[in-house]
Parts: C-alpha cells; sequence; structure tokens
C-alpha cells in the first residue's frame, strides 16, 4: 500500500491559561492518504483549527504543542525548530485559510505574493517566478492571469480572491494542501466552484486536509471523514458509512439535525445542551453531558476509538466497546 | 392570503459610492406580508437583501417608492405619527455578539423595550415580565443579572429575540438570525421561532443565504438578485420546480448532505454576481446566465406569472 502522506498519531496540543490548561486538541490521531480529500468536521471550538495549525506549527504563543508525532511523508515534524519548519511550510505543506479577505497583504498586487512564495523555496529568476505565478493563476481558473496580477487583493471579488490564495498554497507543488473552511465565507454558486477545484487538485496528486463544520461540504468533497468532538477524534468512516449508519450519538444527532431541515419537519431535532466549556471538560467522554445514552461508564472513563467495521472507528463505549467486552 | 400587514412599493435604495458613483442596492422591489405570515428572503451576499429588511421596518429611507403598514404609507407619515408603529416592527440580528450591549444584564437588556413603551408599571412588575420572556425563549431565570459575555452564542440569540417580542410587536424582521450559530443550536432557535410565531401570530421577514433554512420556516420565499426580486411565490413550489435560471442554478449549487449524490458533472454557475454600482442593462442576471439573448440586455424582464405557479422576472419563462 502506498504511504500515507499525512499520519498523525496521539497529537495534543494545549493553552497554558491563567485558569488552568485548555486542552484543543486531545489525543488526535488520523491519516490523510496520498491523492485523497480527509475530511474533519466539527462545530466551532472542536479543535479543528488548532489541529491544523499544529500541523503547520503555527500554534499561537500561549499553546504548545504538548505530545504525539506528525509524520508527513514518514518523517516526523513536529519536533523541527521553527527554522525547519519554514523550509517546509509553503514547499512541502500549505494552508489556505477561511478569510480570504485577511489572509492577503493588502498593499501588495497579488501577483506579488505569490511570486514571493516561489522565490522563497527555489532559485529561480524574477521572470521565471511571474511566468510560474501565471500559470498558477491558470489552472485554478482566474480569468486573464497576466492582467490579474497587477491587481490589489480589493479590486478582486472574495472569490477570486480565495483562488489567488489557493494558486499560492499550490505554486510550490506541495503534498499537503490544508483548507480550513475554505468555502465559509462565500456564495453557494462560488462554492460550489471552489470545492470542483479542489477536487480537481486532488486528482492532479496532491493530498488535501479540508476542515468544515458543514456536512453537505463533507458529504460532497471527502473521501474520508473524521468527526471531531471537543478536541478529539469521535468516529472516522467513509463517507457513505458516516452519512447513512453513524453510529456515535453526536455524530447521529448532527446528522438528524441536518436531515430533519432538509425534510422539513415541523419540530426540528437538535442536540440538547451546549458543547462544554474546554476548561472544565468531564473526565469521561466529552459528550457525555449532551448525550441521551449516557452509562455508568461514560461519565467517568474516557472512551478508546475502537474499530466496528472495516474504516470504521467510534469512541464510544456503546459501540461495541467496553460494556460489552 | 390572509390580510396584508405590510406591504412594499416600487421600492428602490441607492448609495453614494464617492466619485460620483452610485450602488444601487435595492431597485423597485414590490412584496407583501401577510398576518402571521413568513416571507423568506433568500440571495447571495451584497443582493441587497438586508437593505431591504431595513427599508421596511423604516430603520433607513427608500431612495424612491414606499412601504405601508396596515394599509398606511410611511412617507406620509411624521416621526412622531410613526412612533406607535414603531413598536410593532422589531428586528432580530445576525450577530448574537454585536447585538447585545455588553454592558447590560440580561435584565436591563430585555426590559428596555418594555421601559421604552411604558408595558408595565414600576421596576418589580418590569422585572417579572422580563422572567416570564425568558421563559417564553428558554433561559433559565436564574440568569437575569447575567451579562452577555457569559452566554454562548444560541442563549445570546435567544436574549436577541426576547428583546424583540417583549413589546409584543405584529413583524420581525430576522436579519440571518442562525448565521453564527452551529447546526445543532441552529435547529432550537428555528424551532423556538416557530413556536412564538404559532403562539402570538408574529409575522417574519426572515432574510438569510441559507436556502434550507429558508425553506424550512417560511411560507413564500422571494429570491433576490442584485438589488431585485427575480423570483417569488409559495416555498414548496419554487423549490419543486423552480422558473427562474437563477433560482435552479442556486438550488443547484447548495452541497447535499449525500455522498452518494455528488454533483460532480452537474452545469456550475460561472463568474460571481457583478457590481451594483453599474448593473447590467436589461436583465442584471444575463452576464452570468447561460441562456441570455439580444433581448435580455435590451429589455428588462418583469414579475409575470408562470405555469408553476410562481412569478419570475425572465424572458425564457412561460
Amino acid at each position: 500500500m502506498e504511504m500515507n502522506t499525512l499520519e498523525i498519531r496521539n497529537l495534543c496540543t494545549s493553552f497554558f491559561t491563567e485558569k488552568g490548561e485548555l486542552k484543543a486538541v486531545r489525543d488526535v490521531s488520523l491519516s490523510v492518504g496520498a491523492g485523497k480529500i480527509t475530511g474533519i468536521v466539527g462545530e466551532s471550538g472542536c479543535g479543528k483549527s488548532m489541529l491544523a495549525r499544529s500541523v503547520m506549527g503555527l500554534i499561537p504563543h500561549s499553546g504548545r504543542l504538548v505530545s504525539g508525532e506528525i509524520l508527513l511523508n514518514g518523517r516526523d515534524i513536529a519536533k523541527l525548530s521553527q527554522r525547519e519548519y519554514c523550509a517546509i511550510r509553503g514547499s512541502e505543506i500549505s494552508m489556505v485559510c477561511q478569510d480570504p479577505m485577511t489572509s492577503l497583504n493588502p498593499v501588495m498586487t497579488v501577483g506579488k505574493q505569490v511570486e514571493e512564495a516561489i522565490l522563497l523555496h527555489n532559485d529561480v529568476s524574477g521572470a521565471e517566478a511571474e511566468k510560474r505565478t501565471i500559470e498558477a493563476f491558470e489552472s485554478v481558473g482566474i480569468p486573464d492571469p497576466d492582467k490579474r496580477l497587477k491587481s490589489y487583493p480589493h479590486e478582486l471579488s472574495g472569490g477570486l480572491r480565495q483562488r489567488v490564495l489557493i494558486a499560492m498554497a499550490m505554486v510550490c507543488k506541495p503534498k499537503l494542501l490544508i483548507a480550513d473552511e475554505p468555502t465559509t465565507a462565500l456564495d453557494v454558486t462560488v462554492e460550489a466552484q471552489i470545492l470542483r477545484l479542489m477536487r480537481k487538485l486532488c486528482e492532479d496528486g496532491t493530498s488535501i486536509l479540508l476542515i468544515s463544520h458543514n456536512l453537505g461540504v463533507i458529504a460532497q468533497t471527502c473521501d474520508d471523514v473524521y468527526v471531531m468532538y471537543a478536541g478529539s477524534i469521535m468516529e472516522h468512516a467513509d463517507p457513505v458509512t458516516l452519512f447513512e449508519s453513524p453510529v456515535h450519538p453526536y455524530t447521529r444527532g448532527l446528522m438528524n439535525a441536518v436531515a430533519a431541515l432538509n425534510r422539513n419537519e415541523e419540530v426540528l431535532e437538535t442536540i440538547r445542551g451546549v458543547v462544554p466549556n474546554l476548561l472544565h471538560l468531564p473526565a469521561g467522554c466529552p459528550f457525555s453531558l449532551r448525550c441521551d445514552q449516557c452509562g455508568k461508564d461514560c461519565a467517568d472513563h474516557f472512551p478508546e476509538m475502537h474499530s466496528v467495521g472495516p474504516g470504521h472507528e467510534v469512541r464510544c463505549y456503546l459501540a461495541g466497546g467496553k460494556e460489552e467486552a | 392570503m390572509s390580510s396584508i400587514l405590510l406591504e412594499a412599493r416600487n421600492l428602490s435604495r441607492d448609495f453614494p459610492a464617492g466619485h460620483q458613483k452610485v450602488v444601487h442596492a435595492v431597485s423597485e422591489v414590490s412584496l407583501q406580508i401577510g398576518e402571521g405570515e413568513t416571507l423568506g428572503i433568500v440571495g447571495e451576499s451584497g443582493c441587497g437583501k438586508s437593505t431591504l429588511g431595513r427599508m421596511l421596518i423604516r430603520m433607513i429611507p427608500p431612495t424612491s417608492g414606499d412601504v405601508l403598514f396596515r394599509g398606511k404609507a410611511f412617507s406620509e407619515m411624521k416621526e412622531t405619527e410613526f412612533h406607535p408603529i414603531r413598536r410593532q416592527l422589531q428586528m432580530i440580528f445576525q450577530d448574537p455578539y454585536a447585538s447585545l450591549n455588553p454592558r447590560m444584564s440580561v435584565r436591563d437588556i430585555i426590559a428596555e423595550p418594555l421601559e421604552t413603551w411604558r408595558v408595565c408599571s414600576g421596576k418589580e412588575e418590569t422585572t417579572q415580565r422580563v422572567l416570564e420572556l425568558m421563559r417564553d425563549v428558554g433561559l433559565p431565570g436564574e440568569f437575569l443579572y447575567r451579562y452577555p459575555h457569559q452566554f454562548s452564542g444560541g442563549q445570546r440569540q435567544r436574549i436577541g429575540i426576547a428583546r424583540a417580542i417583549a413589546a409584543d410587536p405584529s413583524l420581525i424582521v430576522c436579519d440571518e438570525p442562525t448565521s453564527a450559530l452551529d447546526v445543532s443550536v441552529q435547529n432550537q432557535i428555528l424551532n423556538l421561532l416557530r413556536e412564538l410565531q404559532q403562539a402570538r401570530g408574529l409575522s417574519y421577514l426572515f432574510i438569510s443565504h441559507n436556502i434550507s433554512v429558508v425553506r424550512h420556516i417560511s411560507d413564500r420565499i422571494a429570491v433576490m438578485f442584485l438589488g431585485k426580486i427575480c423570483e417569488t411565490g409559495p416555498t414548496e413550489k419554487v423549490f419543486s420546480a423552480p422558473q427562474h435560471p437563477y433560482t435552479k442554478f442556486l438550488l443547484e449549487a447548495v452541497p447535499k448532505p449525500d455522498p452518494r449524490k455528488r454533483a460532480e458533472t452537474t452545469a456550475l454557475l460561472q463568474g460571481e454576481p457583478p457590481s451594483p454600482i453599474d448593473p447590467p442593462s436589461g436583465c442584471r442576471f444575463r452576464t452570468r446566465c447561460p441562456y441570455a439573448t439580444e433581448r435580455c440586455a435590451a429589455e428588462e424582464p418583469l414579475l409575470k406569472k408562470t405555469t408553476a405557479g410562481t412569478e419570475a422576472a425572465c424572458h425564457m419563462v412561460s
């Protein structure tokens, strides 16, 4: 079998605040297969963006990667120095952020910003960098790339800015692209265009880690999906299994909430309560406070991931775990 | 349709954009909202749906056109005459973080409209009424003296809803009320809005870019593109048989939460909405429309009845 592009093992990232340790990413293991789109879905504050920033080596100052391995094509990058990280960031892994308005420098033309990435990682002339930028713009579907080069970010629409960011991320042909909510700030008709572009990049051989809160986006694009809640992975499956036979009560709740809206039921299904405060997580399963099937083990012991089918793992005692064993 | 509560007639609003340019945010929009009815407005960002919502409750004046509340025209009323109607028209905002004063307690936030309209006599009665309102929107009474930062997004939206219903309005403009919320919490708020509507006979103007949310809550919908309504009709008719090409593409573009139905080969709408500063001549959608002809550039299509039971503004539709 081909080696996974990214393999994360038991990753923990915490913030150390005055009120104590905040576990933003808690014992996360996941893999991104070569040439596949792997999705992470979860609600706001579940740690999905912090997971992305951990992989990029961009954890804010008050936080730290506590333990775990991040294997990029077999090489552990979790222990790299900032200097070593700079060499791979942009060339081997790159990232597209949610907000295309704030991720670009407003006083530099978009062409220069993309050329900067090329010149940093390659020993080429300015003219060659410009040529590659035009090619990159073409490949992400920016019309009139040679003219657009000289535009400033405010002159472009949201969809075009997001394409510029994708061009910038892809220009050094990274092995892994992390897309953190790449379409959340865009209109639906433009979102559909960007999602199709993501699939095209993937068919051209890039592995993508796609982070989204939108189950529709995940269903439409991903080959493999992880569901995250309060810093932990709760369920992992291929999209058809996940959407048609979810096992974890949280995943089922999410699916029901979305399906009820689409079936247009009179009273919509919800998940009761709210996401717990990450500073005061329950000792056991983080979902236990909102779970209707919470048993005696759930409140006291953090459940392990266990397999319930081929490629289908769940972190829940009720899913063929400890209670039945 | 039941009797008409609020009616817009040829409403337009322009904003100056500097250098003698003008943004045509809303152009010639006419619509009606019945008593106890929910009218949904969908459209992409910048299509003028928020501006329209604000004009309907006289938060901003129109450039031309008029709004009628129970048959009385806004343009013929002075601010003092309009004052009692102001109470009937309330609003719920998109961002539950920005729309509550961080230095006021929940009690004071919800009591403000009660005091403005002198609904209750005395402080104690006001507090009693605030507690009733909190119960109606599902907030525990012990939160009475807490401040907005102590609440989650969904709870804050509940505070905003309690404030909006406090003075017993007949219409609430809901401007993207669930867009900042997670899906499980979004459903809680939608359920609450529906309960309140049934209990109080409220009318809603529900503005959202989220098409499945609008479909769920609206009796009728209006689809907007670049400041104009391009299709309107009963919700199920518009969704089951959209007539206007833009409506069709818009419904098609929504990512469906079903991995077996991937839209990998369907036709996508190309490009992005044109600028409202210099909208295309004739039909405003023509620059993105794959079916556009010369007639679309020369002549503006007007809303007309379609065989599917909706009204659409397109020359191609019969």
